[in-house]
């Protein structure tokens, strides 16, 4: 968009992005519909599908792991990898072995991550993506297993490595060997950056807990969805413990960009374009791919 | 029997030395070194440097203050990013001088508050957990009262973490707990049990190497051993390379969680 259109008021409806589609009332009572927390719209289910999951005032909606893979990933160039490991209640917590199942079922996954290797725009990358829907992308140790291999296979390949982070943070029902997962993936991204390759991290609504304070952070350049939620403790405890109402756009990607921790906010549209470019800057020498997005 | 949350309240006490305590009775001659270069100087976290027999060392402690006035300046031990950003520049030094580094561990957690959390708590944290991983001098980490999550692990990725008999290492406090599972934060006790945090619970799992008998409750004889064992534990360390420890390091965290082939 030229500089001056930013200065310039909408001449007319076009111009401001379009009025949302009036959906007919018989139509309507068969579809269900989501309402946006920004704007206030209904926006029928099959727009969200069609349109990313995101409203038409830019709103993301959270969006499952393989819904994201066929966002970013190329056609049919998805390969899974480690997608057979699943938690155990390894210390027998109450509740975590429904927990898991329940789980499971409804999210028709067996962990909150995904990992694979596959081609943006053409380029080679590993590729792990969280699924807010397992219970809100928390890390066990299958989860820290499954990013650590992951590394340790792009290492093994030099690839780069592009991780969509989206968690509530460690996973207590694993108690502290969920914590030691932080060291653990940690410790193999250190790696993969010693060998001097490329990772890109991109942050989702909601980045928080021992995933913010581990591998969401240590990307070599760190995107963030518009309006998501990026923090280390939760806002009900900073709001109990420091007594305070919290300043508006506490935590929101925006403010976090504003204080310096992250390189850039990129709307869903435009990701697969923004990480494709990222990937050809860092395209090892010699390499010449065919690129087509 | 001792239960879980007992062990809790035990490593909660007002009644037990904090980290500046272990630091001047273990070390001689403490140098203390202020700030992160960054923004400020953090008084929840100390460093510095002292010597442990004729052996220059980097020190460093969660100091959660041992009265109401103290406390109120140490912020209860809750570090704020400035704190672990100072804590990893003493790391560096340490690593360009050649010194071993032991940190001594006692925090219910980082401080959740809003300064804290603008000036990048997670990135704080997530820096040197990934920094310490590679560090090329060996570290010890002691965990000599509460280990509350992220913002214990932020000075606990070390070649052996220790634990004091009497201490705790979580991944969440038990009130916490206690209230997402069952939104009762009276039902801690059951949340304490459930998250195995005890000293004994972290060795069974591998996550620590030693648990530190407290003597009964004698201080200068637990300070005494203490010195004895990081001396020791010193001499072991100093038969390796960088690169080494390094990688040693690596794999004691690599191995952590591994899920069993089904």
């Amino acid at each position: 968009m030229a500089l001056e259109a930013f200065f310039k008021k909408p001449k007319n409806e076009l111009e401001k992005g379009g009025r949302l589609p009036k959906i007919k009332p018989e139509t309507a009572q068969y579809e269900l519909c989501e309402k946006c927390p920004d704007c206030g719209s209904e926006i029928p289910l099959s727009a969200l599908w069609e349109n990313m999951h995101q409203c038409r005032c830019g709103h993301c909606f959270r969006m499952n792991a393989r819904e994201r893979i066929r966002l970013l990933a190329d056609k049919d160039t998805f390969t899974e990898l480690y997608g057979d490991m699943q938690s155990a209640d390894i210390l027998n917590f109450p509740g975590y072995k429904n927990k898991l199942e329940s789980t499971r079922t409804s999210a028709r996954e067996l962990e909150a991550v995904i990992c694979g290797e596959a081609r943006i725009g053409g380029y080679p990358c590993a590729l792990f993506v969280m699924d807010p829907y397992f219970m809100m992308g928390s890390m066990g140790t299958v989860v820290g297993e499954k990013i650590t291999l992951l590394f340790e296979y792009a290492i093994d390949r030099r690839l780069p490595v592009l991780g969509c982070t989206v968690s509530g943070g460690a996973r207590m029902q694993e108690g502290i060997l969920s914590l030691m997962q932080m060291a653990k993936t940690s410790g193999a991204v250190k790696k993969h950056s010693d060998a001097g390759l490329l990772y890109i991290a991109l942050l989702t609504d909601p980045t928080t807990g021992g995933v913010t304070a581990s591998f969401a952070m240590q990307g070599d350049i760190i995107l963030a969805e518009p309006g998501a939620t990026i923090g280390f403790a939760g806002q009900r405890l900073v709001e109990q413990t420091t007594r305070k109402k919290l300043p508006a756009g506490f935590q929101k990607a925006e403010t976090v960009l504003e204080h310096g921790f992250l390189d850039m906010i990129v709307p869903r549209p435009e990701q697969k374009r923004v990480i494709t470019a990222l990937l050809a800057l860092h395209r090892p020498e010699g390499e010449n791919h065919e690129v087509g997005v | 029997m001792k239960s879980a949350y007992d062990y809790v309240k035990t490593a909660r006490s007002n009644d037990r030395q904090t980290g500046l305590d272990y630091i001047t009775h273990i070390f001689k001659g403490f140098i203390e070194l202020h700030g992160d270069r960054r923004f400020a100087d953090d008084p929840s976290v100390v460093g510095g440097l002292a010597w442990l027999d004729d052996t220059p060392f980097t020190v460093i402690a969660i100091e959660r203050g041992r009265d109401t006035k103290s406390r109120i300046k140490r912020n209860f031990g809750m570090a704020h990013p400035e704190g672990y950003r100072k804590a990893l520049r003493l790391m560096r030094q340490a690593e360009k001088f050649n010194r071993p580094v032991v940190c001594f561990v006692d925090t219910c957690g980082a401080y959740p508050g809003v300064g804290a959390e603008e000036r990048g708590q997670g990135q704080a944290i997530a820096e040197n957990i990934m920094e310490m991983t590679a560090l090329r001098v060996p570290i010890l980490s002691i965990l000599v009262g509460e280990g509350g999550s992220g913002g214990a692990l932020a000075l606990a990725v070390a070649n052996e973490v220790w634990m004091l008999e009497n201490a705790t290492y979580s991944v969440i406090a038990p009130e916490s707990c206690a209230n997402i599972l069952w939104r009762d934060p009276e039902k801690a006790p059951e949340a304490a049990e459930s998250l195995r945090l005890t000293a004994q619970d972290n060795y069974e799992l591998g996550v620590v190497e030693r648990i530190i008998s407290e003597k009964g409750g004698d201080a200068q004889r637990l300070f005494a051993s203490l010195a004895a064992d990081i001396l020791s534990w010193y001499m072991k360390m100093k038969a390796y390379t960088p690169e080494e420890l390094a990688e040693m390091r690596y794999r004691r965290f690599r191995q952590l969680g591994v899920p069993k082939a089904p």
